[in-house]
């Protein structure tokens, strides 16, 4: 292999980090119109009245939206594969209000100043409403969406009148037999937090009509193609007439897997015919946009005395907010990508609900609910380990999935599976965790060791599995242009939101093609232009996207030879393209690339020569991770330090190892913030209180520690050159491993995240758990 | 209100509201390696020079910098590529968005600190927020492009 499994740097990289123009709002024409969302300060409110008339009269206002001017017409911002699973909930603005920060009015003006100083002047008479804030109580409470409007595509569980968004049961065998049967019952209860996304460019768009009257829609989006589709939908005019096309991104995480900024631009653009932008402001992001959903799991786990797992039975109860738009997809996939680890037992089940609540709405974050769902079940485990009193590595080795092995969920949890067993064949679980295990030292150092007094230093460990690219849902293409100095277009639908995807399926597309990278000219995405791609989402790009690019490169393949045949008036067999060269094979003549391009194109046969080709996946190709921590906990304080975190990720072959590596060490800095820092607050009245990055804290460069990354040599035959997914999966094993240090170090066991001093120290000083080092 | 300036070099007048934040009109008048990530001066990633010092352009009202001297990425293109290559041969050039602010962050640190401790680099660049990078490759880079120039001058 000449280009892939190499670590070339990012073709773009030197453009962006030297500040050339890139992003969205690099771009945005001059005399563009400003537009502001005026946002509810309340969690829950039907507007009585809304006065515009003042509003208006300030010299440079272009004009205003309410929901009296707007079609009222539900729809959903989830960027999910039509027909969506998401509930469609929402409508452009409306008469109530379901969170702080939702949407009211919305006002365009020649500059930021006067559609501030206007939206300040709309007066809005507010009928204040009880706010559904506590998760457990919501199916008995006021109901979120009154509005009889609202539904669904498909079967989810939905229940307005319960204010239930999705509801997801499944069980293999019989859990309560096996539960039953088992020497040792551990019965937990974890709450995971709603984090935010936190990319540094927050959601911006900007709009035009285009000279043949089409809106132009130029944004910061993971799912360029949802975004037309979801615009169309909202707006109520044909797909046909809207063009999205995404610049560079900086920084999405899932915050832009859901459509919001593009919206409002579009209504002001369709209405005046000028162009108008929007770019949220941090506060913005914070109230209107969504987070991570926050989760509460109820946990059983049967167990032998000999560290045997018989059954797992997992609860969830999620807090989808005010709308439901990754509710139901984050929820299965809560259950699917984390129970299938464990795929020994004789039973296990996964019941899960989300249920609408009047917090700012739950979406997409890296890790998917699998995180979450990780953080439960590997806590349980690590639990379950102590209960045992069996080394926790020990109990992952003999109860976890390994190559070669499947369970029947892999299939009862993918669309479309069949009967056929999924054998995870590239499975490299038990080696990332015995790789782990040897550079931690966790021999030595497991469980803990007094450093002074007052500091106390545990290791803990966690497993985890993402997907990559969902089975008979998500497609993606790529199109392949050959021009006429022997060099190739790449044409794809698929979004770089700072992964490097395009240049990793450049890559992919030079190996395919046997051709110097410097060949391949890569364009990505734009609705009018590229072929049609899901979006950067479920880990899916170099998976998805990278084999659709062998298919296409295959096709051309075959273009060039069929040509190749008729330039040299022989049969296709007699004929290979080989190293950019085409050759006769039984005269031995040779063309180039670049001659047969030029020739084809200007003297003879006169054709354009393209290819497109397409990928769904078919089965389940779950990258694996361990993770270890080793932290420091100050017993006086209860401040936990990051001493050593190694990731040993099976991500199969790595496409490029360089961005590979960067990914890992940046999701697991994510997820230490998860495990240690972030959480949307709210306030009784149901307000968020840390809506900035001052009172929001993500880590810095000082709060992480050593963190050292491997990758193992792995390789998944269904992979574009072998290659798996590696995006999410990276985040998920953070806090499990870190709290289990924790506790492992200090006797506290955090199963409400984040883990923050207060929490330790109040543990600390209530059972005494110090008793463990203070002898 | 009117708003001298000297901007990389050359003296600009721009037309300001008093209330302007320097990224804003930085931006608005075609500077736009400038990026912003939030207004509360808590991100860096808006990070320019004023007089020669790291300052964070969010926070900093444009009439404040009346007839004072402004340093924007376009003004260091030349440093921005020699440290940019570190960045990006170290793969921390992610989604990228917070590598101007960063850049300009090391450019500073620079010139307070001819051979900066670990300790010392973390502390200079710890109001640098990246979401993208887990900072780790960002310490390699930023050594080894430290280390690498540190030869350089040793050799003559
Ligand atoms: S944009 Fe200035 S510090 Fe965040
Ligand atoms: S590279 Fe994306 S925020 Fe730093």
């Amino acid at each position: 292999m000449k280009t892939v499994s190499s670590s070339i740097s990012k073709l773009d990289g030197m453009s962006l980090v030297m500040g050339k123009a890139a992003y969205t709002d690099d771009f945005v024409p001059k005399d563009t119109l400003v537009i502001k969302v005026l946002r509810s300060p309340h969690a829950f409110a039907k507007i009585k009245n809304i006065d515009t008339s003042i509003a208006e009269k300030v010299p440079g206002v272009e004009c205003i939206f309410t929901y009296k001017n707007v079609i009222r017409k539900p729809y959903t911002r989830a960027g999910q594969c039509y027909p969506e699973l998401a509930p469609y909930d929402k409508f452009l603005l409306d008469n109530y209000v379901r969170h702080v920060g939702d949407d009211v009015a919305i006002i365009a003006a020649v500059d930021e100043k006067t559609a501030t100083k206007a939206m300040k002047l709309i007066k809005v008479d507010y009928q204040i409403l009880t706010p559904v804030l506590d998760l457990k109580q919501a199916e008995n409470s006021t109901l979120v969406h009154p509005e009889k409007d609202i539904f669904t595509q498909l079967q989810v569980g939905f229940k307005r009148n319960k204010n239930i968004v999705a509801q997801i049961d499944f069980e293999l065998g019989d859990t309560q037999r096996a539960l039953k049967e088992s020497e040792i019952i551990l019965k937990r209860t974890y709450n995971t937090q709603a984090q935010a996304q936190a990319m540094m460019e927050t959601q911006r768009s900007y709009t035009y009509l285009d000279n043949y009257g089409r809106l132009v829609v130029v944004t910061s989006t993971q799912i360029p193609f949802h975004v037309r589709r979801i615009l169309s939908n909202a707006l109520d005019i044909p797909m046909s007439k809207i063009r999205v096309i995404k610049p560079r991104i900086g920084g999405g995480f899932g915050a832009k897997q859901t459509a919001h900024s593009e919206f409002y631009p579009a209504l002001v653009t369709l209405k005046t015919g000028k162009a108008s932008k929007i770019v949220y402001s941090r506060r913005e992001v914070f109230r209107g946009t969504t987070s991570r959903h926050a989760m509460t799991f109820d946990i059983t786990i049967g167990a032998d005395r000999d560290g045997k797992i018989n059954a797992i039975d997992m609860n969830g109860l999620w807090d989808t907010g005010a709308y439901g738009e990754h509710a139901y997809t984050t929820l299965g996939a809560a259950g699917k990508k984390v129970l299938t680890l464990y795929n020994k037992v004789k039973a296990c089940r996964f019941g899960g609900k989300a249920l609408y609540t009047n917090h700012v709405p739950g979406g997409a974050l890296r890790g998917f609910g699998v995180t979450q769902g990780t953080f439960a079940l590997e806590s349980a485990i690590n639990e379950l380990s102590k209960e045992l009193n069996i080394d926790p590595i020990k109990l992952r080795e003999e109860n976890m999935i390994k190559k070669g092995e499947t369970t029947p969920l892999y299939n009862m949890t993918t669309k479309d599976a069949g009967k056929e067993p999924m054998y995870m064949d590239s499975c490299l679980l038990e080696y990332c965790v015995s790789r782990g295990k040897e550079l931690i030292l966790w021999d030595e150092k497991y469980p803990m060791k007094k450093i002074t007094p007052t500091k106390v230093r545990g290791v803990g460990m966690a497993i985890s599995q993402q997907g990559s690219g969902i089975p008979k849902v998500d497609m993606a293409s790529a199109t392949l242009k050959l021009n006429d100095d022997g060099f190739f277009t790449l044409l794809l639908g698929a979004t770089d939101i700072g992964t490097g995807s395009d240049t990793i399926l450049s890559q992919i597309a030079a190996e395919a093609l046997d051709i110097d990278i410097n060949k391949i000219n890569i364009y990505t995405a734009d609705t009018d232009l590229t072929p049609f791609d899901s979006g950067a989402y479920a880990s899916s790009t170099t998976y998805t996207t990278g084999n659709a690019i062998i298919d296409a490169a295959e096709k051309m393949k075959n273009l060039i030879i069929k040509y190749g045949a008729k330039y040299f008036n022989t049969v296709e067999k007699n004929i290979v393209f080989s190293n950019s060269n085409i050759i006769k094979k039984d005269s031995n003549e040779i063309i180039s690339l670049e001659d047969f391009s030029k020739k084809i194109t200007y003297n003879m046969l006169f054709s354009q020569l393209t290819a497109t080709g397409s990928f769904v996946p078919k089965k389940a190709a779950p990258p694996y991770m361990a993770g270890f921590a080793e932290v420091d906990v100050d017993i006086e304080t209860g401040k936990v330090e990051i001493v050593n975190f190694i990731g040993v990720v099976d991500c199969g072959m790595a496409i490029n190892p360089k961005l590979a590596k960067v990914q890992v060490e940046g999701g697991i800095v994510q997820g230490i913030g998860f495990a240690l820092y972030e959480e949307a607050k709210y306030t009784k009245e149901g307000k968020l209180i840390n809506d900035t990055f001052m009172e929001y804290k993500i880590p810095t460069r000082k709060d992480i520690g050593n963190i050292y990354v491997e990758l193992a040599d792995g390789y998944d035959e269904t992979g574009p050159y072998g290659a798996k997914s590696i995006g999410e999966v990276v985040i998920n094993t953070v806090a499990p491993a870190i709290t289990d240090a924790i506790y492992n170090a200090c006797g506290v066991r955090v199963r409400d995240l984040p883990a923050t001093p207060e929490k330790i120290l109040l543990q600390l000083q209530l059972d005494g758990s110090l008793s463990c080092i203070n002898d | 209100m009117k708003l001298n300036v000297k901007i990389n070099g050359r003296k600009k007048t721009f037309e300001i509201s008093p209330d302007e934040f320097l990224v804003d009109t930085l931006r608005n008048n075609g500077y736009i390696g400038v990026k912003q990530g939030c207004d509360t001066g808590t991100c860096g990633v808006c990070t320019i020079h004023l007089n020669g010092k790291a300052v964070l352009s969010c926070v900093l009202l444009s009439a404040k910098v009346e007839g004072q001297e402004i340093t924007t990425i376009e003004g260091v293109q030349k440093e921005a590529k020699e440290i940019g290559k570190y960045l990006v041969d170290e793969g921390v050039d992610q989604c990228g968005y917070c590598s101007s602010g960063t850049i300009m962050s090391i450019i500073y640190l620079e010139k307070c600190i001819k051979n900066p401790t670990d300790d010392e680099i973390l502390y200079y660049l710890n109001g640098n927020l990246c979401r993208c990078t887990g900072y780790i490759g960002q310490l390699r880079a930023i050594k080894k492009y430290l280390e690498g120039k540190y030869n350089e001058n040793s050799k003559q």
